[in-house]
């Protein structure tokens, strides 16, 4: 079973009005168990959108969306996928460990059986002896690593994440993408991942899904074959050179403000 | 200590007015606006002090402190019953208001209107009107007039900072709690309320003075016996021949509003204890 299906899907904001936004249109996308998806496009090209339709957050104005062989509602009641956001969005009145708890107090889980969970995903995430610290005494790199781990208390089968290492700097984060790599290596989760930067995508993908603005659809998905057990060497393969550049040929190709739509914008005057 | 200090300095002050101060007032460029400095007007500092000692009443055998004492005492529980219902109704509107936009901006405005009405038109008002409730036995006390119409100042700052801190969590952790499929009452009490804690604590200190300030003023306009607010106007009555012993009351007055405040900060120590101190910048800001 599929971990995410999203068919025929479009999202209008504003429908009707002089506003009106076509946020995505026609968008056909399935990532499979396991399966590491990037979404990568300039502003305004959807990916958010698209995340949140998967999340359920926003509805789709045409089309379906199923995670886990749920409807997207479904899913969402059921916990079936953990969420991190570019900002960690730690609860500053709980302590760590009380963080990762979050979802499972929202489940109604027992104490104490929530306690060994949020011990074991502290393990996960190697901040073992932090669980009782308080969030703003963390580094904002082992602030994310606690919002990955409260994304995954619930052991959910999928993971998505809106730039969740946007605000980190460079050597933090190609840090915490080989992190991310090992935890759902070792919990299989799913992930669909959000990111503006082209090397992280590939780093990390087993497919990159290139979208472009105006109106939002999918233009091209680029598939990365690097293997499983990516480390530090990967970045210097030629291999991750080639599909960096495939990347970016890929968003080039429908970007705005190139010569020939600069042509074109000069007739339509 | 810098509190010790600042008393010192203003009993410094008025004596420094009282020496070198125009007896019978003064004007300056033809207004009347310099304060008369004789012994009616602004008795020395030690005059009202020395009036503690002395009895309430000649024969009575309960000295001023004593009386100015229990009135404060009366006079406390009121305001803290009135804080405390105040506080609570303050939350429930910020709580409605927070989770149906119609209802803010439908109630706000009045809410804001609200704290316009003179408050020494509305106590006589409600205590006509607490006179007429009657449920079975049970008969409204005239005291609990005072305490309503401390209330009645007390829930307005909670219910705007209640309001404000409720919505202050960020969209971010507003699509966490969603993507957890969370309920209305279970984001408010795992992320809203805790969020708007250093936006409640600064509005609970408003409001523990506002409970004095109405509890004094109820007594005072609806002539409430035993409380402070009384004793401050029947101390008045005798500014003629004793103008300093007034001050007992009022100073009984103030430091019943001190004690409320220190509650209050008690409280705040115990709520923001683990909190980063960024927040309280925050909140205030």
């Amino acid at each position: 079973m599929s971990a995410v299906v999203v068919q025929g899907v479009s999202k209008v904001f504003n429908q009707g009005r002089p506003n009106q936004v076509d946020a995505l249109v026609d968008i056909d996308l399935t990532v499979e168990p396991a399966e590491f998806v990037s979404l990568i496009g300039p502003s305004g090209c959807g990916k958010s959108t698209l995340l949140r339709l998967i999340a359920d957050l926003i509805a789709p104005t045409t089309g379906s969306v199923t995670v886990n062989g749920k409807d997207a509602h479904r899913a969402r009641v059921d916990q079936e996928y953990g969420m991190a956001f570019q900002q960690a969005g730690l609860f500053d009145w709980r302590n760590v460990a009380k963080n990762i708890e979050l979802p499972l107090e929202l489940k109604g889980w027992d104490k104490q059986r929530r306690a060994e969970r949020a011990r074991e995903m502290l393990e996960l995430v190697k901040l073992g002896e932090f669980a009782d610290h308080r969030p703003w005494q963390l580094s904002g790199g082992m602030q994310q690593r606690v919002a990955i781990a409260r994304a995954l208390a619930a052991h959910p089968p999928l993971l998505l994440m809106d730039e969740p290492f946007g605000a980190l700097d460079e050597m933090t984060r190609e840090h915490m993408q080989a992190e991310l790599l090992r935890i759902c290596a070792e919990t299989g989760t799913s992930v669909v991942f959000v990111t503006h930067s082209i090397p992280e995508a590939v780093y990390l993908s087993h497919r990159v899904v290139v979208m472009s603005p105006r109106p939002g659809r999918i233009t091209d998905i680029v598939t990365v074959d690097l293997g499983e057990g990516r480390d530090d060497d990967t970045r210097e393969d030629s291999e991750f050179f080639k599909k960096i550049t495939e990347v970016r040929e890929a968003l080039r190709a429908h970007q705005p403000g190139r010569s020939d739509r600069i042509g074109q914008a000069v007739e339509d005057r | 200590m810098f509190f010790v200090a600042a008393l010192l300095l203003a009993a410094a002050l008025w004596e420094l007015y009282k020496q070198f101060g125009p007896d019978a007032g003064g004007g300056v460029l033809g207004w009347t606006i310099l304060p008369r400095a004789n012994d009616t007007a602004m008795p020395h500092v030690w005059e009202m002090f020395s009036h503690y000692t002395e009895p309430d009443r000649r024969g009575s055998d309960r000295e001023v402190w004593q009386v100015v004492l229990s009135g404060a005492w009366y006079s406390f529980r009121l305001a803290l019953l009135g804080f405390v219902l105040g506080v609570t109704v303050g939350l429930a509107l910020a709580v409605l208001m927070a989770r149906f936009r119609v209802v803010e901006r439908g109630l706000l405005p009045y809410l804001v209107a609200s704290q316009t009405v003179p408050l020494i038109a509305l106590a006589p008002l409600v205590v006509s009107w607490g006179g007429r409730v009657q449920v079975g036995d049970w008969v409204w006390p005239r005291w609990l007039s005072a305490s309503v119409i401390g209330a009645f100042l007390g829930f307005f700052p909670v219910a705007v900072g209640a309001l404000r801190g409720l919505k202050s969590p960020p969209a971010a952790s507003m699509e966490l709690m969603d993507s957890y499929a969370a309920t209305f009452r279970q984001s408010l009490f795992k992320l809203r309320f805790p969020a708007a804690v250093p936006f409640i604590v600064p509005a609970l200190k408003l409001a523990a003075t506002a409970s004095v300030v109405g509890v004094v003023v109820a007594e005072i306009s609806t002539g409430l016996r035993g409380g402070i607010g009384r004793l401050i106007i029947e101390y008045a009555r005798q500014a003629t021949s004793e103008p300093a012993k007034v001050y007992t009351a009022v100073f009984g007055a103030a430091a019943l509003g001190l004690v409320m405040a220190g509650l209050v900060a008690l409280l705040d120590f115990v709520l923001m204890r683990n909190r980063p101190k960024e927040h309280v910048g925050e909140a205030l800001a």
